[in-house]
């Protein structure tokens, strides 16, 4: 494994290899209760707090599990966690515990968090387990803002409950129902697609800048 | 009996565990490529939710009532080995069924449809035979949702699609598509 920086090590969770947008990881919450913003900030942080949590245990303990039973292990330590997440959350805000409903429990199956305890908890020293983690959850923050801001404005017309348009705006009803997770995660990803063939389109322009015909992708393909 | 049919058929069209709930969306995107492949892993999400169902009703009858806070725990631990045991007994009995479904049951045993299907059953409160039926109907939707978007992806393979949606973008709008058309079976019950 090639050796990282510190802030590699944070920074990546946040844009390259950002859980929800590019990994399409945990996709099961980041669809299913984005359909408001304070549905989403609850969900992130809960989430959040599961994952720096067992990346610090797991980490600590990461030559006393046996290699054998590690995902058992790894599972329980995250079920642990998710235990705490929802008792406190029942406890703090019922409302928005009772609309998240069985979501919370699901964090644990979240392949997103174990896929960071097997890829990097267990193999490196505490600290940088602990921003690695920061940065993927912060990572799944911004992801669940997003989408939750999107969906929230286009099919309620307002943020956090706040109307933003009015009496004339006519709420586009579909983005808070389920096929609008779908949708909005599709036009996210259409846009960092369009993004990406935009960025390769003007490298190949500066490669070739005397206009010597080179193949295009649909040619080329 | 009416009660049952009803529990089938909204577990399978009405809220269909992938396109209305978002469970088992890994699987929904990941092995939906090929039609075949699809359909296995359709029979093998039946196979483990039957098992679930079982597993489920048995420690929320006998084992819960006594300590409710080990509910998401003991959820996946016991589902979790006894499906592993099961893939053993079955390895030894039935070598084609075990290449059939052998290769998908350990992706999908802590899968969120999984752990969801049991936890819908607990706060349901459903019985036993309620229990398997849901878990049945729950299989049957998750396999229609699979063989659905494995036919539409692999015409589409064929297509001429824009540059920009040919990562993951695509699929997902094709499963809002999906979700949306499912949005009609909303009203066959109402009345």
């Amino acid at each position: 494994m090639r050796a990282t920086t510190p802030a590699e090590d944070f920074v990546r969770g946040i844009w390259k290899e950002n859980p929800v947008l590019v990994q399409l990881l945990g996709l099961c919450p980041a669809l299913a209760v984005t359909n408001t913003v304070a549905n989403s900030i609850a969900m992130g942080l809960a989430t959040f707090f599961v994952l720096v949590g067992s990346s610090l245990l797991v980490s600590t303990f990461k030559k006393v599990i046996p290699h054998e039973v590690r995902i058992s292990a790894y599972i329980l330590i995250i079920a642990t966690f998710v235990t705490i997440a929802d008792l406190v959350l029942a406890a703090v805000v019922p409302l928005i515990h009772k609309e998240l409903g069985a979501f919370i429990a699901l964090i644990v199956v979240n392949c997103m968090i174990l896929g960071r305890q097997e890829a990097f908890a267990s193999k490196r020293p505490i600290g940088r387990a602990l921003l690695d983690a920061v940065g993927t959850g912060v990572g799944f923050m911004i992801a669940m803002l997003m989408m939750g801001t999107f969906r929230e404005v286009l099919g309620n017309g307002s943020i956090l409950g706040v109307p933003l348009f009015g009496d004339n705006f006519e709420p586009w009803v579909i983005f808070i129902l389920p096929p609008g997770g779908f949708l909005t995660l599709g036009f996210i990803l259409l846009a960092f697609g369009w993004w990406q063939e935009r960025k390769s389109d003007t490298a190949r322009i500066r490669q070739w800048p005397h206009g010597v015909a080179t193949p295009s992708r649909e040619e080329a393909a | 009996m009416g009660d049952l049919l009803w529990i089938l058929v909204s577990a399978m069209l009405v809220s269909n565990f992938t396109l209305s709930l978002f469970l088992g969306l890994c699987p929904f995107m990941g092995v939906s490529a090929r039609v075949e492949t699809a359909l296995r892993m359709g029979m093998a999400n039946i196979f483990v939710l039957v098992i679930t169902s079982i597993c489920a009703w048995l420690l929320n009858t006998y084992v819960l009532p006594y300590a409710p806070y080990l509910r998401l725990i003991s959820f996946i631990v016991v589902i979790a080995s006894l499906v592993q045991i099961v893939e053993m007994a079955i390895r030894k009995i039935s070598p084609t069924l075990f290449r059939e479904l052998g290769i998908f049951l350990p992706l999908i045993t802590t899968n969120c449809a999984i752990l969801g299907f049991a936890i819908f059953q607990t706060n349901r409160g459903y019985g036993f035979l309620e229990g398997l039926t849901f878990a049945v109907g729950a299989g049957l939707g998750l396999t229609l949702a699979l063989v659905l978007m494995a036919s539409i992806r692999e015409t589409s393979e064929l297509s001429s699609v824009p540059a920009m949606a040919r990562n993951m973008g695509l699929v997902l709008i094709i499963a809002g598509s999906l979700s949306l058309a499912f949005m009609g079976f909303a009203g066959l019950f109402s009345t």
